[in-house]
């Protein structure tokens, strides 16, 4: 296990106690809603930022929003840590426990509350997937536009908390854009309600802050997002280059050009060949790099954009273009690419970096990582949301290798330095977790970080919210 | 991710295996979400990835399996709809049977449990005994309620439940195997099974005649028993391994007299274990060979059927909801030649909503497990029915029982309705639905 990020100690008043705060939560919840056998509290110690682990105190599965008030309640009553998850699918290691804490678990509240088309909203329950919501609504010719590559199994309440991304979100906007209201439990218990089923709220956007707060300003238990229409049609082509710089300087000129389309995704040699072994989705192998476009809308729309699009690839020496010729294609192209990260594990183990950069230095930025990665002696897969310069670099490592698995840490941090110093930032969509926390100070001066710790503390001031996250542990106030 | 065991626990072979499924799972958590326990409970203890890494953690620990161990293992439905998701290509189908052997040789399971699994690795192996126990359990359905009452009984209940309330004869019986006709197009051996007919003698029926009408001879070699599947669920490898051995044996032995194009298998359940008899019997030098050709040889029915290219007939007005059974689209991968066949023979085909989710039914699990196993059957049939469709097919005699107690659409075997399509009889259960 890698030790390089640290966790607060446990708290003794916490510690002393642990018995009685599992026969408290025991009259708090139903019996198939706690678990605190030692056994039972393995799986529960990591999430997809497997490098980390911790042992949580115990595990609180509520089914009712009254049931997680109690839960935080009594634990803000004694100063219990409380860390939040969803489907556990974090790459920042967000839903991470730690030794003193009650993970408080949404998946048994996975249900849809209200389809409401007029107002073209759902409100459902936090443990809710992020793909379900667009099931339920498929057959009715709407769409929840976010898609995380994890949208299979990653919850709403997950991609609220890290304000989560995904490749359609070029066009239609990251989780904040389309979340519309919250019912959440802050840290006392009380129950609130942010939003509506409106766009803006009147006073300030509190919203707007929940979204991204990592499970740090209380928990949300139910939310409403926007539905939108599904287009006429829409169309993923395959774009493929000798060289990753091409593809880079291409997405900016596409960009710069002022066409958006729904989505820009690349995906170097090494990433290709991963996703193509796994989903057979046609993507061409002898190509250095490869751009999924897609562009949707009527017939007509669709042509003109790819039009566009085709010509500026040409200035870019593109070497194959295919469009693809049926929706099993399409769903075949999008299921490698949203596979790509599980599928990397077919070859090695990974950590997935989530830096985002200016456009004009997306081929700079995939130069230097490449140089950065080799001076450790590691590979490295690029695939990402190349439309809006959010990288995500996998260094492949040997997690059975303790001098691996330091060295793809490392080389980690390099290439996250290198996004801020290139103008761009940490995070893109995952979060900061613990996985970013320590760089927290490559991208915020001393001031900054204070002030948004003071925004913290006015909703949780004793720091029991998932405490070992976001901000660097020590020079906390 | 990352694995902790000595080089001393890494010479078991099995554990040796284990460690590299182990190893290929990189904690994405994309299991979850088709997983019909986790689904269904909400728990990440019931979901394939909590599963795994409570298996990890005990065979790292070299532990015995413990109550709560064995309590997720066993709510788990080995539907392997996780393997059909994990990108990263986990083999979790032989971790969890690893994980069971486990159990069954560190674990003492509670007394009523232990009697009801010996009941049933006693029983539903064998026709015979298989049909005194139904003729019994008809006698015994106005126990179920009381039963029910008492937790440790309940799989009995769900046992009785389960009966049909009427023997089933084949159409067929004394006639013999019919001859094929017209050109000769292949030499098959059909698996007999163990439940199947004597529960529904009328899927196999159908099958041969079926592969008669396009010139397959089929041949019922002597000595064939259960595939072994039932106990190999449960954890019982020497049973299982035994009656692997035991088929391996009279099929190669047809293979070397007779010569055999495929070993057709009418069951989707027993499909998937013969097709990893050479996995099974992988250490045993003297039959690893012989099970790996047995195993190339096992053929579901419809695949089969797809490679002789039966004719296109025109649409017969019947809707079919086709149910693909776990086994079939997860164990088999077989998704699309079911579905092409119906097609072909004329049958419109509706796809349930969820289709990747188990019925419940699972081999013995819809005894073992009754509350969890009613719940998926509730769902499962709540899809079915909003398809509007006028019956349901599916390749597994597992998933009929189960549906059929939960619906009044008639269940019927994919073979059954193609058998009826290119010439044989209307097939007895949907003229009964029908008229009722």
């Amino acid at each position: 296990m890698s030790e390089a990020i640290q966790f607060l100690p446990p708290r003794d008043s916490v510690m002393s106690r642990r018995a009685a705060i599992v026969t408290d939560l025991a009259e708090l919840l139903p019996p198939e809603c706690l678990v605190h056998e030692a056994r039972e509290l393995v799986p529960f110690e990591t999430d997809a930022f497997v490098s980390y682990r911790r042992l949580p105190l115990a595990v609180a599965l509520p089914k009712t929003t009254a049931q997680v008030a109690a839960v935080l309640k009594y634990c803000h009553r004694y100063g219990v840590p409380v860390v939040p998850r969803g489907a556990g699918t974090s790459l920042s290691g967000g839903a991470i426990p730690q030794e003193d804490a009650v993970v408080l678990c949404l998946s048994k509240m996975a249900r849809i509350l209200e389809l409401d088309y007029a107002n073209r909203t759902a409100t459902v329950q936090a443990g809710v997937t992020n793909l379900s919501i667009s099931e339920a609504v498929g057959t009715d010719g709407f769409f929840y536009a976010p898609d995380p590559s994890s949208q299979l199994a990653c919850t709403i309440g997950g991609n609220i908390g890290m304000n989560s991304g995904g490749a359609h979100c070029l066009k239609y906007g990251v989780t904040t854009n389309n979340l519309l209201g919250v019912k959440m439990v802050l840290v006392d218990g009380a129950v609130i309600e942010l939003g509506g089923k409106h766009l803006d709220a009147s006073g300030y956007d509190l919203l707007g802050l929940i979204c991204g707060s990592e499970g740090q300003l209380g928990i949300v238990t139910e939310a409403t997002v926007r539905l939108i229409a599904k287009p006429e049609g829409a169309r993923p082509v395959l774009f493929g280059f000798e060289a990753s710089e091409a593809a880079g300087a291409c997405v900016a000129d596409i960009i710069a050009s002022g066409i958006i389309p729904v989505a820009i995704e690349f995906m170097d040699k090494p990433a290709i060949e991963i996703c193509e072994a796994f989903a057979h989705a046609g993507y061409p192998l002898d190509v250095a790099a490869l751009l999924i476009v897609e562009v949707e809308g009527s017939e007509a729309e669709m042509d003109a954009m790819l039009q566009s699009i085709v010509e500026i690839a040409r200035r870019h020496q593109v070497k194959t273009v295919r469009e693809c010729q049926s929706a099993t294609e399409a769903a075949l192209i999008w299921k490698g690419r949203k596979s790509a990260f599980g599928a990397t594990g077919r070859i090695a183990d990974y950590i997935c970096m989530d830096g985002t950069v200016p456009l004009s230095k997306l081929s700079y930025v995939l130069n230097k990582t490449a140089e950065i990665v080799e001076s450790f002696g590691l590979r490295v897969a690029n695939v990402f949301h190349a439309g809006d310069g959010n990288m995500h670099p996998l260094i492949l490592f040997n997690a059975n290798d303790p001098a691996d698995a330091a060295k793809a840490e490392a080389a980690g941090n390099e290439i996250l330095k290198l996004c801020v110093d290139a103008g761009g930032c940490l995070t893109g969509e995952h979060g900061v977790g613990i996985e970013k926390r320590d760089l927290m100070r490559h991208q915020y001066s001393e001031v900054d970080l204070h002030q948004q710790m003071a925004v913290r503390a006015a909703f949780d001031e004793g720091w029991i919210m998932n405490p070992s996250k976001v901000f660097p542990l020590d020079g906390r106030a | 991710m990352q694995t902790n065991f000595t080089a001393a626990q890494l010479a078991d072979p099995q554990v040796a295996e284990s460690e590299k499924i182990l190893r290929r799972c990189v904690h994405c958590g994309f299991c979850t979400a088709t997983c019909p326990t986790y689904v269904t409970l909400g728990n990440e203890l019931d979901s394939p990835r909590g599963r795994i890494y409570l298996i990890k953690d005990m065979l790292e620990n070299g532990r015995p399996a413990d109550e709560q161990v064995v309590t997720h293992i066993d709510r788990c439905l080995s539907c392997l709809a996780c393997v059909t998701t994990c990108p990263s290509g986990v083999d979790y189908m032989h971790l969890v049977d690893h994980a069971r052997i486990h159990i069954e040789k560190t674990y003492r399971r509670p007394l009523a449990d232990r009697l009801i699994r010996g009941l049933l690795a006693k029983t539903l192996p064998y026709p015979g005994r298989m049909r005194a126990a139904l003729t019994l359990a008809r006698f015994g359905r106005p126990l179920s309620p009381f039963l029910k009452r008492i937790q440790a009984l309940r799989p009995l209940a769900a046992m009785l439940d389960l009966a049909p309330s009427s023997p089933a004869r084949s159409s067929m019986a004394g006639l013999g195997i019919p001859q094929a006709s017209g050109e000769r197009r292949g030499r098959v051996a059909i698996l007999s099974g163990c439940a199947q007919p004597v529960l529904d003698p009328g899927i196999n029926d159908a099958a041969l005649r079926l592969l008669a009408r396009f010139g397959v001879e089929v041949v019922t070699p002597e000595g064939e028993v259960c595939c072994g599947a039932i106990v190999h669920h449960m954890g019982k490898e020497d049973q299982a391994l035994d009656f692997a051995r035991r088929n391996v044996d009279v099929w190669i032995r047809e293979l070397e007299t007779g010569g055999l194009d495929a070993i057709i298998i009418t069951a989707s359940g027993c499909g998937t274990t013969i097709k990893d008899y050479g996995h099974m019997l992988r250490l045993d030098p003297a039959y690893r060979d012989k099970a790996a050709k047995v195993s190339s040889l096992a053929k579901d029915i419809t695949e089969y059927l797809a490679g002789l290219d039966l004719p296109r007939l025109d649409a017969k007005g019947v809707t079919v909801a086709y149910h693909s059974a776990c086994s079939m689209q997860h164990g088999q991968k077989i998704v699309a030649a079911p579905k092409n066949l119906l097609k072909t023979a004329g049958f419109t085909v509706r796809d349930p909503a969820e289709g990747h989710l188990c019925c419940g039914s699972a081999g013995t699990y819809n005894i073992l497990q009754p509350e969890i196993s009613g719940q998926l059957k509730a769902r499962k049939v709540k899809n079915i029915e909003a398809t509007k469709a006028d019956v349901i097919a599916t390749g597994n005699i597992g998933c009929m029982t189960q549906i059929a107690t939960g619906t009044a659409m008639p269940i019927l075997h994919t073979v059954e309705l193609l058998d009826w399509a290119y010439g044989g009889p209307r097939p007895q259960k949907y003229k009964q639905k029908a008229a009722s």
